[in-house]
């Protein structure tokens, strides 16, 4: 393999990684904070999606259908926790996975009834449709560097939140003494409120981000469900940090086994979780 | 109303089918120092819980600056200007020592600001120098410091302390007791509960006794020296 190609996995691989670990930041957010484990962070990458696709022919801009549907996934999520979600916090596991596995048959039921079950195409915004030549045979697309980007940048915001603003210190300190937090007069109810939000929102960014590179197609939740919670089981529950390590990891493990183990690269991100757990049951960052 | 500032009356608190608190009249007025006292398991703890909030108590009232506050969330009672020191250690141990200070603070009551991270810094020289560190690398004198420190943080006009020196070294723990006393010359009301019943009588105003979620006795320090036998039957000391 040359220097170019193996430049292009690469991309790929940091592309899909970034990507991912925007939709498990979320999940590992709200598990580790609230201890919900939410079946249906999939479906607000589907949702996020389809807000593109719907969202884009009806403005006719990518841009705008980002800036609606960020919008409205918010306050998707602020709705669901508000009714659904905050009702489910002290209850058991098993209810919150029936609670969460009914919002997905809900979900997908609902986007066959408005949007049928066709697979969708998203164009690529003008701006950003080039291609950035390597070799004479080789090139770039601008779109998956733009979306590597944006990631990061919505990394950098997240990381900044988490650890140099106030609500970021609630969000943390609300994850390991919640009845401390509220006797110091500082309402939990609300903090848990944004963080749902705010994991709902960065799922449909990254599902919004995705289509035009991707495609939408009914089931798109499902299967990046299924991957971020290997993200977050292997980056160790409730660490955000470790959650954008093993995304990384995930997405460098699944694209070159891709290209070297072509026969077995489904298997490999699961082979990767199993060894990482049997050095570090706990997942790559535990938590203090 | 009457003027105190933290009112009980009849209170009942139930885990489940066991009846803890039987009916518990308890006040503190503004500025007072009021000692809790008790064997283990009387109740003290789960007192002042249903008091803050975090115990919802079955029957009975609390009362802050003579406004209801019984099924209010604790959030909202802490912010009338009750700080809670909890039994073993409150600080969250994932935040550096200047994390767990700011993100408590808050003006007072009245707007008072009295207390700020320079004063509380002043107020506990050693964990000036750790404001770095994580709150999980500190001993357990200087966690309760931090736990202390990030109450006045919210500039309270009472202090709930619920074993403040528990499980620490005799001189940390007369340092907690000199800070105790220090808080208590600002005007800060405190109620103190803590198994040292020397020390809690020599600076308190008045002490109540509580024995299988009931009050047996209340009265000031020196009524509660003169009478050795209550000490002797309510407290085994
Ligand atoms: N969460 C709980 N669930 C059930 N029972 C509890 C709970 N917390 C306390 N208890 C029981 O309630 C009773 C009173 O407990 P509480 O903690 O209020 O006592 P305490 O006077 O603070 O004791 P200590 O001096 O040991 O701190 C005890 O019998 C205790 O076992
Ligand atoms: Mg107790």
């Amino acid at each position: 393999m040359d220097f170019y190609s193996l430049l292009i996995q690469l991309l790929n691989a940091v592309q899909y990684g970034l990507l991912l670990f925007l939709v498990a930041s979320g999940l590992t957010l709200i598990f580790g904070i609230m201890g919900i484990i939410n079946l249906a962070h999939g479906s607000f990458y589907m949702i996020g999606a389809y807000l593109a696709f719907s969202l884009a022919s009806l403005t006719g801009s990518l841009l705008w259908a980002v800036l609606l549907g960020t919008v409205l996934a918010v306050a998707l999520g602020l709705f669901l926790e508000w009714a659904l979600f905050s009702r489910f916090y002290r209850r058991e596991h098993l209810e919150q996975v029936l609670l969460t596995y009914g919002l997905i048959l809900v979900f997908e039921e609902l986007r066959s009834l408005i949007l049928g079950n066709d697979v969708h195409g998203v164009a690529v915004p003008a701006a950003l449709s080039a291609s950035i030549p390597l070799t004479d045979t080789l090139s770039y697309p601008v779109y998956r560097l733009f979306m590597s980007g944006v990631c990061l940048v919505l990394a950098g915001g997240l990381y900044l939140l988490i650890q140099r603003t106030r609500v970021g210190m609630m969000i943390r300190a609300g994850s390991s003494n919640r009845e401390m937090v509220q006797s110091l007069g500082l309402n939990i109810n609300l903090v848990y409120r944004l963080v749902f939000a705010l994991g709902v929102a960065l799922a449909a960014l990254a599902g919004m981000i995705a289509a035009p590179a991707s495609s939408v197609y009914p089931g798109m939740g499902t299967q990046v469900l299924i991957i971020c919670f290997v993200v977050v089981v292997i980056g160790g529950i409730g660490s955000v940090w470790g959650a954008l390590l093993a995304a990384l990891l995930i997405g460098l493990v699944d694209t070159f086994g891709k290209v070297f183990l072509p026969s077995i690269s489904g298997l490999l991100v699961y082979l990767l979780m199993a060894v990482i757990l049997l050095w570090r049951p706990e997942g790559l960052v535990k938590r203090t | 109303m009457t003027g105190a500032l933290l009112e009980a009356r009849e209170l009942q608190t139930y885990y489940g089918a066991s009846h803890v608190l039987r009916g518990v009249d308890f006040r503190v007025a503004r500025g007072e120092t009021v000692g809790l006292m008790g064997r283990n398991g009387m109740g003290k703890t789960t007192l002042l819980k249903s008091m803050l909030g975090l115990v919802k108590p079955r029957y009975g009232g609390v009362w802050v600056r003579g406004e209801l506050v019984t099924g209010v969330e604790p959030w909202r009672i802490a912010r009338r200007g009750i700080a809670y020191v909890p039994e073993g250690r409150g600080i969250f141990p994932n935040l550096s020592v200047r994390e767990n200070l700011t993100m408590a603070a808050r003006p007072g009551v009245e707007g008072r600001c009295d207390w700020t991270c320079q004063r509380v810094l002043e107020t506990f020289p050693r964990l000036a120098q750790r404001l770095r560190h994580g709150g999980w690398q500190l001993s357990g004198g200087e966690q309760q410091m931090l736990t202390i420190g990030r109450a006045l943080m919210t500039n309270p006009d009472l202090l709930i302390l619920d074993e403040a020196t528990e499980g620490l070294a005799p001189h940390v723990a007369r340092e907690i007791w000199r800070i105790i006393r220090e808080i208590r010359a600002h005007g800060i009301a405190t109620l103190i509960v803590d198994k040292n019943h020397a020390a809690v009588t020599a600076i308190s105003d008045r002490n109540v006794i509580l024995v299988k979620g009931q009050v047996v006795f209340e009265g000031d320090g020196p009524t509660l020296r003169a009478r050795p036998e209550i000490l002797l039957q309510h407290l085994g000391v």
